[in-house]
């Protein structure tokens, strides 16, 4: 059921495109089998990797196979180590070796690469490979890292502490000792794989008569892989093509530089020929980029009435052995602290947030980075803070939500209008709380233990480059431009920066684009993920496409639209602001004179004397946009049913109220939050990365990595509201990520409210059936 | 190991005899033997189901399954669904519903569906949730999967 509460209208000339559900571009290709992934392109060279068997130890030699096609960091010579630098919060700069020379630092890091003429010919080389290592006893776990007689994983970290973000409001103590209830959680997220359903893979292949090299690969970031690949080879950046083609996924975990791929286009040069790459499964759930893995303790100090007065956090997150390019794993700790507060109004603050650095596979950005944890662990302490405050969940939250706008956090982060309150009330409206607790009394006298768990959030979404400059990254992303171009026969054509790999980016521009030019979004084609026909630009990340490239495509339709009307003035003999564009028409307002666009196009570049000089050939605009974010919001709630016997949690209800700004196309704004929550949900119950003591990892397949299937998502109820954003020129706020914000506390807190009779308190993802029995046993032997 | 053996697979009716290893998958031949890259590999052991493909009637994981296994057995692949120009109408489904975003899942779900349908058309519901979750998708949250191949059902029993 999906209730869109207010549909505003958008500015557009006729037929309006923005906020239809219209089907998807992109879907006749994908359901046709026509989709076109990397790991289809032909090679002649198939590589695979020789990847570490052990966590830490010293490379004592590598041999193999006689006139084997066999590489390692030997033969590399002058490529330079991956270097993602931040100038704050102490980070100690840490590089990592395209290929492991002298130690390796965790199981998957790559020491060698074997080539061969099939991919089976390929891995049977990589087997034959032998290494042999001193081993060093591994860390793996972050408090152990962080021990005062650990031993350094890298001897550029002394301590193993990698960056360190500290915040302190002025008068703290004060606030703090003032309040009348503390509060205190533990809360852990344990190792989890965003496990996109395509793989990694990389294809790299080398134009003997240019000297180029295309390297076609499943990134997020196309240019920016072209970027740092040039830098790390020296190789002048014109020499290299990315490309981005159908991408299976992402989120986030294609977003950080590979080293795989930097050794793809080496080995194009080096071979002068085609090499190709596609990671397997067990590769990808060890040695592609993890998340989360975080421990966080909040301590809050409530007023009597439960209005929150101070916040104490501390959050230590596991990076693993390197930092990822270009974010640097700066960027879970520091979004924790900077992002805490969430949705809740309080002024004074405490927050220490320290990455260390493990001998375990390299951290990056997963969908939600931090807010995930740090939205579980305060809204497990708004549940705990509530029955301390002798209030309900419901009540503590309405107490505490921001409804003031905009609002400035105790962190310096202005929000824009939200709808806090509202969508607090929307869900608990619609799950109908004081029935639901008649029913949960009912079936407890039965044995049936029942729980409702509440999350609301904030998520930051379509910032540009003053927030990611306010992190003091050495790279600063932020802004996006788009070319819009109309052919000689009026066809439209907008080259982005953005790269969507699911997304429904080219729906939703050709739907912005559409309502300016006056032409149906099928007449529209959104050109992105390569670096020879698309501007400059960040990819896609951080729910910023739609906002930001969005924002970006408005404005050069806006100039494609003023150049239109201007042509059909001149051609139409009629004032400027009499003319409409809609329908693929330029047309004189209250008559029947008019031009189609592809006559207006025509002219533009073939009757150009026409306009004696006044309007220039052709009609290629450009818009750039680069915005200072916007806040959306949301309220999750579940029903769960808990198995006390078993451990098992099953979820009977799933609800989300939620508030984007406007919804450019509601059909794939719902598709975005469905998949989120879904991953929230696999990420709350199910989704584990297990090492054992001596760095090894034990989740290799996905019969030991769970990503949820059919039977574990129920049918998620959506509920929209529209504050149109005032800080986005399409007035639409971002929303890819905020599924996955939510559902983790949403599921959790419900998990306790069913065990609420038992006393135990589940504080950590996933919970699973063998954690929730733990706490269960725990709490009867303690009676 | 290396030596390869002649077989000739059959997809949508047409006959393509390839040269492979006896170790080689039938989805890899598919792919690279045979050009038909719709069909996708997501795990190589037999849980994602972004492989499927149905041989001899039956929708079948096709990473487990050797190439020699499948000669002489009908092979059909995403690319044989449509009919021509006229969508299968569980492709129609899908891109009506929203049952796919990234696509890479999508030929595995299609052929999983329309391979249990074929065999089994009044299914029920619960009993098609059942089949559905033996294949992941990441995007979708299967909400809108569900609803397409329940759409796709109705139509395909009319006709």
């Amino acid at each position: 059921m999906t209730a869109h509460a207010r549909r505003s209208e958008t500015k557009g000339s006729g037929t309006k495109w923005v906020g239809r559900s219209i089907r998807r571009l992109e879907d006749p290709a994908l359901v046709t089998g026509q989709g076109r992934f990397t790991a289809d392109l032909p090679t002649v060279h198939h590589v695979r990797f020789c990847r570490s068997p052990i966590a830490a130890g010293v490379i004592g030699s590598i041999s193999s196979p006689a006139g084997a096609q066999v590489f390692t960091a030997a033969d590399l010579g002058g490529v330079k180590p991956i270097m993602p630098m931040l100038h704050k919060f102490n980070y100690k700069p840490l590089g990592q070796p395209v290929l492991a020379g002298g130690a390796v630092h965790f199981v998957g890091e790559v020491i060698a690469a074997a080539v061969a003429a099939t991919a089976a010919e390929a891995e049977d080389l990589a087997e034959q490979i032998e290494v042999t290592f001193d081993e060093i006893a591994p860390l793996v776990d972050a408090r152990d890292a962080l021990a005062p007689q650990a031993a350094a994983v890298h001897k550029d970290v002394p301590g193993n502490v990698i960056v360190e973000g500290r915040i302190k409001t002025g008068g703290f103590e004060q606030v703090w000792s003032s309040a009348a209830t503390y509060v205190e959680v533990d809360v852990r997220s344990r190792r989890q794989n965003a496990t996109p359903m395509e793989a990694r893979a990389g294809h790299a292949a080398y134009d003997p008569a240019s000297g180029r090299v295309t390297l076609t690969c499943t990134t997020q970031m196309p240019h920016l892989t072209r970027t740092a690949i040039a830098d790390l080879l020296e190789m002048p950046e014109s020499d290299l093509r990315v490309v981005a083609p159908d991408v299976g996924g992402g989120f986030g975990q294609k977003m950080s530089l590979a080293p795989e791929y930097v050794l793809l286009v080496w080995l194009a040069r080096k071979l002068k020929s085609s090499v190709a790459w596609v990671e397997d499964r067990r590769e990808n759930l060890i040695a592609s980029f993890h998340s989360r893995d975080q421990h966080l303790t909040l301590k809050g100090a409530f007023a009597a009435d439960g209005k929150l007065l101070a916040l104490d956090a501390d959050v230590v997150a596991n990076i693993g052995a390197y930092s990822c390019f270009p974010t640097t794993c700066g960027v879970e700790p520091l979004m924790a602290m900077a992002e805490m507060p969430g949705p809740y109004d309080f002024r004074a603050y405490s927050c220490r947030a320290r990455g260390a650095v493990t001998n375990t596979c390299p951290m990056a950005p997963y969908r939600g980075v931090a807010r995930p944890v740090i939205t579980f662990a305060l809204e497990r302490l708004m549940d705990k803070g509530a029955a301390a405050c002798g209030l309900d969940p419901v009540a503590i939250r309405r107490r505490n939500l921001i409804d003031k706008f905009p609002y400035t956090s105790v962190t310096g982060l202005v929000f824009d209008e939200g709808s806090y309150r509202q969508t607090l009330d929307m869900a608990v409206e619609a799950v109908d709380v004081p029935a639901f607790r008649a029913r949960q009394a009912a079936e407890r006298k039965r044995g049936r233990y029942l729980g409702i768990g509440f999350a609301a959030f904030s998520e930051r979404t379509g910032y540009g480059s003053p927030a990611f400059a306010a992190r003091g990254m050495a790279i600063t992303p932020g802004w996006e431009t788009v070319f819009i171009s109309l052919d000689p026969s009026g066809f439209v054509e907008a080259r982005i920066g953005s790269s969507p790999h699911g997304q429904g980016l080219r729906t939703t521009l050709a739907q912005i684009i559409a309502d300016e030019i006056g032409v149906a979004p099928d007449r529209i084609r959104i050109v992105h993920g390569d670096t020879d026909r698309a501007p400059y630009g960040w990819g896609t990340f951080a729910s910023r496409s739609l906002v930001i490239c969005g924002g970006a495509s408005l404005i050069a339709a806006q100039k494609v639209r003023a150049k239109l009307i201007k042509i059909a003035s001149t051609m139409l003999e009629a004032a400027p602001v009499d003319i409409v564009l809609e329908n693929g028409e330029a047309r004189v307002a209250g008559t029947d004179r008019a031009l189609s666009i592809a006559q207006l196009a025509r002219e533009a570049y073939t009757q150009t004397h026409r306009f004696k000089g006044e309007i220039e050939p052709g009609v290629t605009e450009s818009g750039t946009y680069d915005p200072s974010g916007t806040f959306s919001n949301a309220c999750h709630a579940a029903i769960v049913a808990v198995d006390i016997e078993t451990g098992k949690a099953t979820i009977e209800r799933y609800l989300v109220a939620e508030d984007a700004g406007v919804l450019i196309n509601p059909m794939i704004a719902d598709g975005q939050v469905h998949g989120g929550v879904a991953q929230g949900i696999g990420n709350a119950l199910l989704e584990e990365i297990i090492y054992d003591d001596t760095g090894n990892p034990l989740s290799t397949t996905l019969a030991d990595y769970l990503p949820p299937t059919a039977h574990e998502i129920p049918v998620i109820e959506l509920h929209h509201t529209e504050t149109p954003s005032t800080n986005s020129v399409t007035r639409a706020k971002g929303l890819g990520e905020g599924g996955g914000i939510g559902a983790p506390a949403a599921v959790i807190n419900a998990i306790n409210d069913a065990l609420s009779p038992f006393g135990v308190s589940i504080d950590e993802m996933p919970a699973t059936p063998q954690r929730i029995r733990a706490a269960i046993r725990k709490a009867e032997k303690a009676k | 190991m290396n030596e390869k053996t002649s077989v000739t697979l059959t997809i949508s009716g047409r006959d393509h005899t390839i040269n492979v290893e006896p170790r080689k998958t039938l989805a890899d031949a598919i792919r690279d033997d045979c050009g038909q890259t719709g069909t996708h590999i997501g795990c190589e052991h037999g849980i994602c189901g972004a492989c499927t493909v149905i041989v001899d009637g039956a929708p079948i994981r096709s990473c487990l399954m050797f190439a020699v296994q499948a000669a002489g057995k009908p092979i059909r692949t995403i690319e044989g669904l449509a009919n021509g120009d006229e969508l299968h109408p569980m492709q129609r489904a899908f891109m009506e519903h929203h049952g796919l975003q990234c696509g890479f899942c999508t030929p595995g779900f299609l052929m999983l569906a329309v391979g249990v349908l074929e065999r089994e058309p009044d299914i029920s519901d619960d009993d098609l949730v059942d089949v559905l979750s033996s294949n992941l998708c990441r995007c979708t949250g299967y909400q809108n999967i569900i609803k397409a191949v329940r759409a796709a059902a109705k139509e395909m029993r009319k006709s």
